[in-house]
């Protein structure tokens, strides 16, 4: 015997739905916890990346000890908590003797591990060490801008993964219609070496220039790091085939009032509203509408001597 | 150092550099930084370029722009929703052509002469409300109308839960359920664990069958077939009778059928027959006997041996293992 079981309660039935896959897809959350040991500079990354993505980040307090991302068994843990909070991004730090500061990004699909990047981190500045006019300060969830500096970027396979997780982890949501008020920070990647990235976070403000575009000023707040990188792994290449699967294009808008006729080519319908001549109204006050003002004075009861000799004046004119 | 080169993704608002190098080797940290700042704020003012030159609507918050879709292809979180299958019925429907057609809120009740909501509390022709049944030429007496009005809805009612569990159940198939719905198993099956009855093939069935039928008293002879059952291999009891003239060669069959029960039957209960430990105790005792009239006296008597089979029932004290294998 099978049973059906569905939810009783609408907000039951939303939230099941919210986590079910979808064509086109919305942000994603990300997932920010630490193993058995962190240092105090780990512990002030985690907490600024929360900060940063305050709304799509959760962040967990208690250490995991089971948790390893890179050995085959110590994933489990990880992905069980991605399926509890419906994450496909993490933030995963653990501080070793052979690995300082160590910290991994890394992404699910379908909830299970996709992708690694390990990164050491050095020469950590924390947000509030930089000083700066607060009310330049980036607004909590604004699109960012990202710039990619190095060619390094495109030569070494690891910066190349590590510029896919940095682009995902801190893109936000894929949006169509922008507010250009509301650009307000940058996210900066160096490469300074084949395994060495400069990694730094801007608040940006728009000075006035003489043509539509303003000038772009730079002023550094928030937390910036060398991210080393140590290890990664890339996923199958069958799993990344069906990742990057994208929706079939089926939702294009129909042209609608246009033909294609074989003999005449392409024809279109235009349709124009009813024009209602009577009560157009007109450029320059001609000789009609002073008529009409006249005829509006006489009408009020000057009496019909008024009316005669106009009447008069104007068969003669005729 | 190409300026215009920088790659710009206008969707996710990014700019790359890729021909950039820094004065090598970099100096110092704050040398790093400030270049860092002057490329970042060219690349910046690139995409920003690419940007403020888009078509923009106005908005009281500010320019509305329409982002073009990102460039970079990111993987995606979960996999694509597969399509849902056609139910039953909408397959009966595109088959005939039905189209769909919107019902209106009120329909009017023919009973009380108003118009009434669809469903829900006062609704149109409800069962609650009829008064009167009239009885038609072939109802029987003493049938209960309402009674059978309600059974019928309940027909109508479990038989569309069925269908509705069967279209979900196609859909688990194919793997487009719902995704607020789960389907689970509710009885468990009888022999207590949480699989699932394995499905039995057919010659399995039809054995198992066999000796189900076999072992009744007559050898499943009188049982009832169904249609298309074959009939048993062997229908008759297993019984072999001995010839009634022994013939040459053969040599005392029903004595050795006899000799054969009687050991079975001896080596099953041979620890309730032979108490080896006291067996053991009572050769060893005789054995020191022997030995010491051996050391005594010459002569030794080998006619008393010790009876090794005695036939009386001893009670079990704790069978030793040996006998216990012996029995078997």
């Amino acid at each position: 015997m099978i049973r059906i079981k569905a939810p009783k309660n609408g907000r039951i039935k939303r939230e099941l739905e919210k986590r079910a896959p979808k064509l086109v897809e919305t942000g994603k959350k990300t997932l920010i916890l630490h193993g058995t040991k962190t240092s105090s500079v780990l512990n002030s990354v985690l907490t600024e990346i929360h900060h940063l993505k305050k709304d799509n980040s959760i962040k967990y307090s208690r250490r995991n000890d089971k948790i390893r991302p890179f050995e085959s068994g110590g994933e489990t843990s990880l992905e069980f908590f991605s399926l509890k909070t419906d994450c496909s991004l993490f933030v995963f730090a653990s501080h070793t003797k052979k690995r300082p500061n160590n910290l991994v990004l890394g992404r699910f699909y379908d909830h299970h591990i996709y992708d690694l990047v390990e990164v050491g981190i050095e020469n950590f500045r924390s947000m509030g060490s930089f000083s700066y006019d607060k009310k330049l300060a980036p607004q909590l969830g604004s699109k960012p801008f990202f710039a990619f500096i190095g060619e390094a970027f495109e030569s070494v396979d690891e910066l190349k993964h590590l510029k896919e997780v940095l682009l995902d982890l801190f893109r936000g949501e894929v949006i169509t219609n922008l507010n250009l008020a509301g650009l307000d920070r940058v996210y900066v990647c160096t490469a300074l070496s084949p395994n060495r990235i400069f990694f730094s976070h801007f608040a940006l403000r728009l000075k006035k220039s003489g043509t539509k575009v303003p000038r772009m000023e730079l002023v550094e707040v928030g937390p910036s790091m060398d991210m080393v990188v140590r290890r990664h792994r890339q996923p199958d290449d069958s799993l990344r085939k069906e990742a990057m699967k994208m929706a079939p294009d089926s939702t294009k808008k129909k042209e609608k009032n246009v033909v294609k006729d074989d003999i005449l080519g392409k024809l279109g319908k235009i349709y124009i509203p009813d024009q209602k001549v009577g009560s157009v109204p007109l450029a320059n006050k001609s000789k009609g509408v002073k008529r009409e003002r006249r005829e509006a004075k006489v009408a009020k009861g000057d009496g019909d001597k008024a009316t005669t000799p106009k009447k008069q004046k104007k068969e003669d004119s005729e | 150092m190409e300026e215009a080169q920088y790659e710009i993704d206008l969707g996710t608002l990014m700019a790359f550099d890729q021909h950039h190098q820094f004065a090598s080797p970099p100096t110092s940290r704050e040398e790093i930084v400030k270049e860092t700042i002057e490329q970042a704020t060219k690349l910046v003012q690139a995409v920003a370029d690419a940007l403020f030159n888009l078509p923009s609507t106005e908005d009281p918050d500010g320019p509305l722009v329409k982002l073009p879709p990102p460039t970079a292809k990111l993987p995606r979180e979960k996999p694509l929703p597969k399509p849902r299958p056609p139910t039953q019925w909408e397959v009966f429907a595109q088959q005939k052509g039905i189209q769909k057609r919107k019902k209106e809120k009120m329909a009017y009740d023919e009973q009380t002469g108003t118009w009434k909501r669809l469903h829900g509390y006062d609704r149109v022709n409800d069962d609650n409300d009829i008064p009167i049944i009239e009885a038609k030429a072939t109802d029987e007496p003493g049938t209960d109308p309402f009674a059978e009005r309600r059974k019928e809805k309940k027909s109508r009612v479990d038989k569309q839960e069925g269908n509705r569990l069967k279209n979900l159940k196609n859909a688990q198939k194919m793997g487009a359920l719902p995704s607020h719905i789960q389907l689970a198993a509710t009885a468990l099956p009888i022999t207590g664990t949480q699989s699932q009855p394995k499905r039995v093939s057919k010659d399995v069935l039809q054995k198992v069958a066999g000796m189900a039928a076999t072992a009744t008293a007559s050898g499943g002879k009188f049982d009832k077939k169904l249609p298309g059952e074959k009939p048993l291999k062997h229908e008759k009891k297993y019984r072999k009778y001995l010839p009634a003239v022994e013939g040459s060669g053969m040599g005392a069959i029903e004595k050795q059928q006899t000799e054969n029960v009687l050991n079975r039957l001896m080596s099953k209960n041979s620890h309730q027959i032979l108490n080896v430990e006291k067996a053991v105790n009572m050769s060893n005792v005789k054995k020191e006997k022997h030995q010491r009239r051996q050391g005594g006296q010459s002569s030794s008597s080998g006619k008393f041996k010790a009876n090794k089979k005695s036939f009386k029932k001893t009670s079990n004290k704790g069978h030793s293992s040996s006998s216990k294998g012996k029995s078997k």
